[in-house]
C-alpha cells in the first residue's frame, strides 16, 4: 500500500505508483486528475476558479483551470509522464446551494466544467470519465497504480471511474 | 495583506457585535439562553479554512447568504448536522430528524433561521459602522463542509489567495446545538469596512 498524498484547495499534487492522491470535499470546485498508465504517475489539480485573466490575484496557479493543468503537466513530465500519453478523469462542479425563489447566482461550478473541458482539448489530452454536476458534495481519490478514480459522496453512494 | 493588532481587535469586535445581535434573535426564536465565544479573526489560505470547522468531510447545514450595498462580502451559517437537526424539530416541532427525511418545510425553516439571523448580525454592524449592508435570499446546501465552504470562498478567491474569516462560535444552554457564523468580506469591502469602524473606534 502506498500513501495518500492529501491535496487542499486551490493546490495541485503529484503521486508515483503506489501512492494515491485525494482531495475531500469538492464542491463547485473541480477536480481534474490526469495520469499516465505507462509511467503510472498521477496529477490531480484541485481548481476552483477557471480563468486567471478575470482574476485580479494571481499569485496561486493552482487555483485556475487554465493555469493549474499546464503546470499539473510540467510537474509530471518532471516524474517521468509523456505528455502525449497523459488521459483526464474530473470530477466535481456542483452547484451546492439550492435557493428558494430558484436563482441560479452561483452558476460556477458549470463554468469551471466547461474551462476544464476546452482547456483539455486545447492541449490534447482526452478526457476518459467524467463525474460533474449536480448539487452534491464529492471526495475523490487517484490511484496510481491503476488510474482508477474512486468517488465518495454522502448520500449518492460511492463508485469508480 | 497584513493588519494590524488594532484592527484585528476592531474586526473581532465587528464579529462581536453582529454575532451577539445573532444570538440574541436566535435566544428569542428558541426561547433559550445562547452563548457564544469571543470572535476569531484571521488570515487564512483557502486549503485551510474547513479545518476551521473540524475537517473537510464533516457533514454540515450551511445557510449562504451574499452581501452588497457599502459592503460586499458573504456571510454563512454552518451547524454540524445533529445541530441542525435538532434546530429543525425545535422550530418545526415533531420527532427528531434525519438528514434525508427533511422535508421542503424542513428545509426552508433552516433558510428563515438563515434569514432571521443574518439580518440580526448585519443589522448591528450597519448601526455601529453607519455602512449599508443588503443580504440576498439565503441559500441552502446539507453536504461536506468543504463543499459548502469552497463555494462560498469561490467568491473571494477571484480576488484574493486567502480568506479573511470571522468567525464566532455559538451554544445553547443544554448543548443542543452549536454553530459557526463566518462573515468573508471581500478584499476591497474589507478597506472600507476598517475605515467605518476605524472612525468609531477612535471616537
Amino acid at each position: 500500500m502506498g500513501k495518500v498524498i492529501r491535496v487542499g484547495m486551490a493546490d495541485l499534487g503529484i503521486a508515483k505508483c503506489p501512492d494515491s492522491l485525494l482531495t475531500a470535499g469538492l464542491g463547485s470546485c473541480v477536480g481534474v486528475c490526469l495520469y499516465d498508465s505507462v509511467a503510472k504517475v498521477g496529477g490531480l489539480a484541485h481548481i476552483m476558479l477557471p480563468d486567471s485573466n478575470s482574476a485580479r490575484s494571481k499569485e496561486n496557479p493552482a487555483k485556475f483551470a487554465d493555469t493549474a493543468i499546464p503546470l499539473t503537466i510540467e510537474k509530471m513530465s518532471k516524474e517521468g509522464a509523456v505528455k502525449k500519453r497523459i488521459v483526464a478523469k474530473i470530477a466535481g462542479g456542483a452547484q451546492m446551494f439550492s435557493f428558494s425563489n430558484g436563482s441560479d447566482i452561483m452558476k460556477i461550478g458549470e463554468r469551471n466544467i466547461n474551462a476544464v473541458k476546452r482547456i483539455l482539448k486545447e492541449l490534447g489530452i482526452a478526457l476518459v470519465a467524467e463525474s460533474t454536476g449536480g448539487n452534491y458534495g464529492r471526495t475523490i481519490e487517484l490511484k496510481t497504480d491503476t488510474g482508477i478514480l474512486t468517488i465518495r459522496t454522502i448520500d449518492h453512494g460511492t463508485w469508480e471511474i | 495583506m497584513e493588519l494590524s493588532y488594532l484592527q484585528l481587535d476592531a474586526l473581532r469586535e465587528v464579529g462581536n457585535i453582529g454575532a451577539g445581535n445573532a444570538a440574541t434573535a436566535l435566544s428569542q426564536i428558541l426561547n433559550k439562553k445562547i452563548t457564544m465565544n469571543v470572535p476569531r479573526v484571521f488570515f487564512l489560505p483557502f486549503s485551510q479554512v474547513p479545518d476551521v470547522v473540524g475537517g473537510a468531510e464533516n457533514i454540515v447545514a450551511g445557510v449562504y447568504l451574499k452581501v452588497s450595498g457599502d459592503v460586499s462580502g458573504s456571510l454563512l451559517f454552518l451547524l454540524p448536522e445533529e445541530s441542525a437537526l435538532a434546530l429543525v424539530s425545535m422550530l418545526v416541532g415533531g420527532d427528531k430528524k434525519s438528514r434525508l427525511g427533511l422535508s421542503e418545510l424542513d428545509k426552508s425553516a433552516l433558510m428563515e433561521i438563515g434569514n432571521i439571523l443574518s439580518g440580526a448580525f448585519l443589522n448591528a454592524l450597519g448601526n455601529f459602522s453607519n455602512l449599508i449592508f443588503l443580504p440576498s435570499i439565503p441559500g441552502l446546501a446539507l453536504d461536506m463542509a468543504g463543499a459548502v465552504l469552497s463555494t462560498v470562498l469561490i467568491e473571494t478567491g477571484e480576488k484574493s489567495d486567502q480568506a479573511l474569516v470571522i468567525e464566532t462560535d455559538f451554544v445553547d444552554e443544554d448543548t443542543s446545538i452549536k454553530g459557526h457564523i463566518f462573515l468573508l468580506p471581500d478584499p476591497v469591502s474589507l478597506k472600507v469596512l476598517l475605515k467605518a469602524i476605524g472612525e468609531n473606534v477612535d471616537g
